[in-house]
């Protein structure tokens, strides 16, 4: 019974934390899905938002250490504290001007072009604002706070340890992350399946020229679609950011996304989610049954492993698209 | 439409008029000095052996290429440089000579998409489904079963395009030019590739489209019979020039007609 709570805790654990990297490949699946762009740069946006997120709540000063190399300033704080919801408000709005910078400078460029063409020039943006987040708010560890629930729950605790003898341990942060992916699913769900605009974002996918011939604004859409990823981006940001602070390693967390996209399918919201949760459970279950007997630190390679094997057999993913090609 | 009843439609006054057209792709002359009208509710139809510059004059007119020279005036007034999406508000639809349809979605959405210049709530209500956006698709939705009901293709209207037959797939794309209402239609093509029945089909509808919606139809169209049956008023282009514009009639019959079909010896 013990080591069966046990398990079961080992699970619960597995579970929020996959529903952090289902947050992460929302972001991939939006853009995918809306624009046929496979956005390499998402897991970055998470870490830039993040820090953004940071920097404007702590008024630390953009590109400090720049303007103390060149100009010998050495401020680096404005010494104010921004209230957490004003700081989320200008963050989003800073999102909203990348996407505008993005379609600006990158895609506009690159209208009906190949797919390729357009994933390289995302590698090139990842890049970039890897450097740029970098250069803007410095590299050094940032805790986030922004007054979300955090610490064990004591009424799960207590309830388990009062029925089963056993108390489970879970984080409330991890409850909220929960609640608030499954808020935003299914917010976007509903939005891309049943308006006139959910079947715009499809159409530019599909075809750029045919979507200009019924008078659709390609760039309007792209702007629109980038906006939302990052808006996607801050969310996931913000969860990963209050549960591990504010870090580069972010983007190699994100990184993880990838795996859970090969098993959920490129195109499908549903599919982040559940493949997010199956390899949440899925590298903890592994770590904590095989990790003692083929020597530990599995959880850095199962998901990678899981998602190989899983392509071999379903290469469009559980819920993806099935792809049909005409011979 | 004019009740004379000699069955002629009357040429009102011109809708689109093209004025001395030049397009060139680098050293590449595509259009050379073309000139010529579409009247209000007229089918027009351009023909043309290949390389005449008969799609890229469509291209032109619905401002996917923007010409070196030259003036188009559409509902009395000069067009200035016009981005290719605001087309479509201007009431210009088309279809592609190699079909350009959302191959992902159903026959249905794609058809709905040819609404998008339609749509009158906003990005905030369409995002909450607020109820006037709601009241607004049901009604678009209303619009689109009419031209399912008109195209007769209520049976396919959940498939993904992708899986159609080429015929149907043309057939889905002029239903996407509709639901837009378009004022002009311009077709490339419309029945390259389909068979004698699929043919007769579509003449139909291109036919009933003039007669029922009084829509302006111009219409590239390799099957001369399909031309001679369907046209008003036919323009002949050659080499990227236009060699003749008259009724079906004197086209069968002019010399330098005949000869660019046929080939003469220069």
């Amino acid at each position: 019974m013990q080591q069966l709570l046990y398990l079961t805790e080992v699970s619960l654990n597995g579970l929020t934390t996959g529903v952090l990297y289902a947050l992460v490949a929302l972001g991939y699946v939006l853009i995918f899905k809306s624009s046929g762009v496979f956005n390499y740069a998402q897991g970055v946006m998470v870490l830039f938002a993040a820090l953004t997120l940071v920097g404007l709540q702590r008024g630390q000063v953009p590109f400090a250490h720049l303007w103390t190399a060149v100009f010998g300033t050495h401020t680096y704080l404005f010494g104010w504290n921004l209230p957490a919801v004003v700081a989320i408000v200008m963050t989003l709005g800073v999102m909203v001007l990348l996407a505008i910078l993005v379609e600006r400078l990158v895609l506009k460029h690159l209208i009906n072009q190949h797919p390729i063409v357009l994933f390289m020039a995302t590698i090139g943006l990842a890049y970039f604002l890897e450097g740029f987040g970098d250069l803007m708010w410095g590299s050094d560890v940032k805790r986030l706070d922004i007054g979300l629930p955090v610490g064990i729950s004591e009424t799960i605790e207590s309830f388990t340890a009062a029925t089963f003898g056993y108390g489970v341990f879970v984080d409330r942060l991890d409850l909220f992350a929960g609640l608030v992916a499954a808020a935003l699913v299914f917010a976007l769900t509903v939005w891309l399946k049943h308006s006139q605009l959910g079947r715009t974002l499809r159409a530019v996918a599909d075809d750029h020229q045919a979507a200009l011939s019924v008078g659709i604004s390609l760039r309007l859409v792209w702007v629109l679609v980038w906006s939302t990823a990052g808006f996607v981006a801050l969310v996931a940001g913000v969860m990963w950011g209050a549960k591990s602070g504010v870090q580069f390693s972010l983007s190699l967390i994100a990184l993880k996304a990838l795996p859970v996209l090969m098993l959920g399918g490129f195109t499908s919201i549903r599919g982040a989610i559940v493949g997010g949760l199956i390899i949440g459970v899925g590298e903890k279950l592994f770590d904590f049954l095989m990790g003692p007997i083929i020597g530990g630190a599995t959880e850095s390679w199962f998901a990678y492993v899981l998602a190989l094997v899983f392509l071999m057999f379903r290469p469009q993913g559980l819920y993806g698209e099935k792809i049909i090609e005409r011979v | 439409m004019n009740s004379s009843g000699s069955g002629q439609k009357a040429i009102e006054a011109p809708l689109m008029d093209i004025r001395n057209i030049s397009l060139r792709f680098g050293g590449v002359v595509a259009l050379e000095g073309v000139s010529f009208d579409i009247a209000e509710g007229e089918i027009r139809a351009i023909i043309g052996p290949n390389g005449a510059g008969k799609s890229s004059m469509l291209n032109v007119i619905n401002g996917f290429y923007t010409p070196q020279l030259g003036e188009i005036w559409y509902e009395g007034r000069r067009r200035g440089s016009i981005k290719p999406h605001n087309i479509a508000r201007q009431g210009i639809a088309r279809t592609f000579q190699n079909i350009a349809l959302f191959e992902g979605m159903s026959a249905l959405d794609n058809i709905l998409c040819g609404r998008v210049t339609l749509v009158r709530s906003g990005f905030w209500k369409q995002l909450l489904w607020w109820g006037p956006a709601e009241r607004e698709e049901t009604e678009h939705r209303e619009r689109v079963e009419q031209i399912i009901d008109f195209l007769e293709i209520q049976a396919i209207r959940k498939t993904p395009v992708g899986q159609l037959p080429y015929g149907l797939q043309k057939r889905v794309e002029l239903g996407r030019a509709l639901a837009a209402e378009p004022k002009l239609l311009l077709l490339d093509e419309p029945m390259a590739g389909m068979n004698n029945e699929e043919k007769e089909d579509m003449c139909r509808f291109v036919l009933d489209v003039g007669d029922e919606l009084g829509t302006t139809i111009v219409l590239i169209e390799h099957d001369m019979g399909v031309v001679m049956d369907l046209a008003d008023r036919v323009v002949v282009m050659d080499h990227g020039e236009l060699i003749a514009d008259g009724v079906p009639q004197e086209i069968m019959n002019n010399q330098d007609v005949i000869d660019a079909y046929l080939g003469v010896a220069h």
